[in-house]
């Protein structure tokens, strides 16, 4: 019999022939992720004159399978920032964790800093994102991305309100409003609308963008088909971060799809 | 000492033959002289408080912090060498990050206590290195709720977690002390330090085990811990000191779960009500020795 290690688990080699060691060699450049597997939609935010809006819908997809619909993709940081994540699920628990472990090492330094989310020396929206894109350039230059775009939205150093997004490939970009995936084609145009300019975004209400927020969330469930009509929608304001996780898509309306004709198995 | 110059006391990991560790007694010795710090649990929280002497003019106030957070729902504060405090705060978050990094959920106060004392008492065990010079009071509020996974990203089963019992208790504010000799239990009122015989006398005299009506709350236990800081203080009068405090309460309390110092506000009002009482105590004590001089004659 054949001791080595190589031969275990395979055919004998005097009854079929010598075995393709080949398939065995992992010849050729080390692959890490190549694709997201398990991924979630677009998410998108908008500023207005006290704070920020943030929404994405709960649903993990497998592909084209609305594989787990109760997820939660929007996460707050130090009670003053919100992250919200597009891409990759498994992705974005790692980053979760890591944050995690980041909110309570600056909780070490300053044991009073979780009360007060604009205090001095306290790490804000726009240091959360800074950190987030070199880490997403520093993976995208190990060949091992980290496959997300991530929307972050809080307080500057100034008391601002903060949005901003960064890609797989550590991208960043800085917006009165920011979509991730096909909401930057079906929402960022509405959301333009109501909010084309700093100056624009500094006269609406809460209440209004909210409202334009909550347009969009629909518009995107009307029109891709990786999304979920239950979502979760953060305001950032100075005074902390309202998370709501189990929002309901409400007057929906599906008249126009009467109108549309060309797909699947409709034959006129 | 009868032992001192026999040699039982020149290593660690050499009994005497009456059977002690001199090593970890000289320990003892070092926390025995340092600053004052208590740990108080009552039924809705944690409050640590350390005395921080002042050594020079030239020390930024409020800066130095003597109390550590080692988690978010932990925090440890000890008497004695400050360096080996240091030390051992810094393995403690190590412990409690290793721990997030297996289970997916914070550590519990105890499983802490239980990782710590064991560090400390391995450091009785061999030559080549000294006790810590430090005892360290744990404080920590284990979570009630049905905490989610880190990274979780769905709410999972409907009925919430599994492993609980009906009726019974899960989570709250737990306290322990631990000793040079890795010596560690679990306390309703801990006190270490130069004035731990006053604060401990004073610690008996509060109700923190009984969840009634009698009982203790957070905001009354920083009044009270406070206060304690100020009596254990009374021996060395003429050094200044600063009253360093922080407290945890459970998620629906003050801090949402989270350790963190007391308000300034808070503070200062625990301060005037400690600086208050100790003023009449000391009037109270010396009306009574002039009535007894009085009865004598």
């Amino acid at each position: 019999m054949d001791h080595r290690p190589q031969a275990w688990g395979r055919p004998r080699d005097d009854v079929y022939g010598a075995y393709d060691h080949s398939y065995l060699q992992n010849s050729g450049p080390k692959q890490a992720t190549q694709a997201p597997i398990v991924t979630g939609t677009s998410v998108i935010a908008m500023k207005y004159k006290d704070g920020v809006v943030m929404a994405a819908d709960n649903l993990a997809s497998y592909g084209s399978l609305a594989r787990f619909p109760d997820v939660k993709r929007l996460r707050v940081f130090l009670d003053s920032s919100v992250v919200g994540f597009s891409g990759d699920v498994s992705d974005m628990q790692f980053l979760d964790r890591h944050l995690t472990d980041l909110s309570i090492d600056e909780a070490y330094e300053d044991p009073s800093c979780t009360a007060a989310p604009n205090g001095k020396g306290h790490l804000n929206a726009a240091n959360l994102h800074k950190y987030l894109q070199k880490l997403l350039y520093k993976r995208r230059n190990d060949f091992d991305p980290l496959w997300n775009q991530l929307l972050i939205a809080g307080f500057d150093g100034h008391s601002k309100p903060y949005l901003a997004s960064v890609d797989l490939r550590g991208t960043s970009f800085t917006s009165p409003s920011l979509a991730t995936g096909f909401g930057s084609a079906l929402a960022q145009p509405i959301m333009r609308r109501y909010a084309e300019t700093e100056e624009d975004a500094a006269k609406l209400t809460r209440e209004q963008a909210v409202e334009v927020i909550k347009e969009c969330m629909k518009v995107l469930y009307y029109r891709d088909a990786r999304s979920l009509d239950r979502y979760s929608i953060a305001v950032v304001t100075k005074d902390g971060v309202e998370l709501k996780e189990d929002e309901q898509l409400e007057k929906q309306s599906w008249a126009f799809a009467e109108r549309i004709k060309g797909y699947g198995t409709q034959t006129v | 000492m009868t032992s001192i110059g026999t040699g039982y006391d020149l290593a660690n990991s050499i009994f005497s033959p009456d059977g002690r560790n001199f090593q970890v007694e000289y320990a003892m010795k070092a926390v025995e002289n340092g600053s004052t710090s208590i740990g108080i649990r009552c039924k809705d929280g944690i409050v640590l408080a350390a005395e921080k002497v002042i050594t020079s003019k030239l020390l930024k106030q409020g800066a130095n912090k003597r109390i550590a957070t080692v988690d978010r729902h932990l925090g440890i504060v000890y008497s004695g060498m400050i360096p080996d405090g240091r030390h051992f705060v810094d393995r403690a978050r190590d412990e409690a990050r290793g721990w997030r990094d297996n289970y997916k959920t914070p550590i519990s106060t105890k499983d802490l206590a239980g990782r710590m004392g064991g560090y400390m008492q391995a450091y009785t065990l061999y030559q080549s290195v000294r006790p810590f010079g430090i005892t360290a009071i744990i404080g920590g509020y284990d979570s009630e709720l049905d905490t989610p996974v880190e990274g979780e990203v769905g709410s999972g089963p409907s009925v919430g977690a599994g492993g609980k019992v009906e009726g019974k208790k899960h989570g709250g504010p737990f306290l322990y002390m631990v000793e040079p000799s890795g010596l560690y239990w679990g306390y309703y009122g801990a006190a270490t330090g130069k004035g731990r015989q006053a604060a401990k006398a004073e610690l008996e005299k509060l109700d923190l085990s009984s969840d009634g009506e009698s009982s203790l709350t957070l905001e009354q236990a920083v009044k009270e811990a406070a206060r304690i800081i100020y009596v254990a203080h009374d021996d060395n009068k003429d050094k200044e000191f600063e009253l360093e405090m922080t407290w945890i309460s459970g998620a629906d309390g003050p801090t949402k779960g989270r350790h963190q110092e007391v308000p300034e506000a808070l503070r200062k009002e625990a301060e005037k009500y400690a600086e208050r009482m100790t003023a009449k105590d000391i009037e109270e004590e010396e009306e009574t020795k002039e009535g007894g001089d009085k009865m004598e004659e």
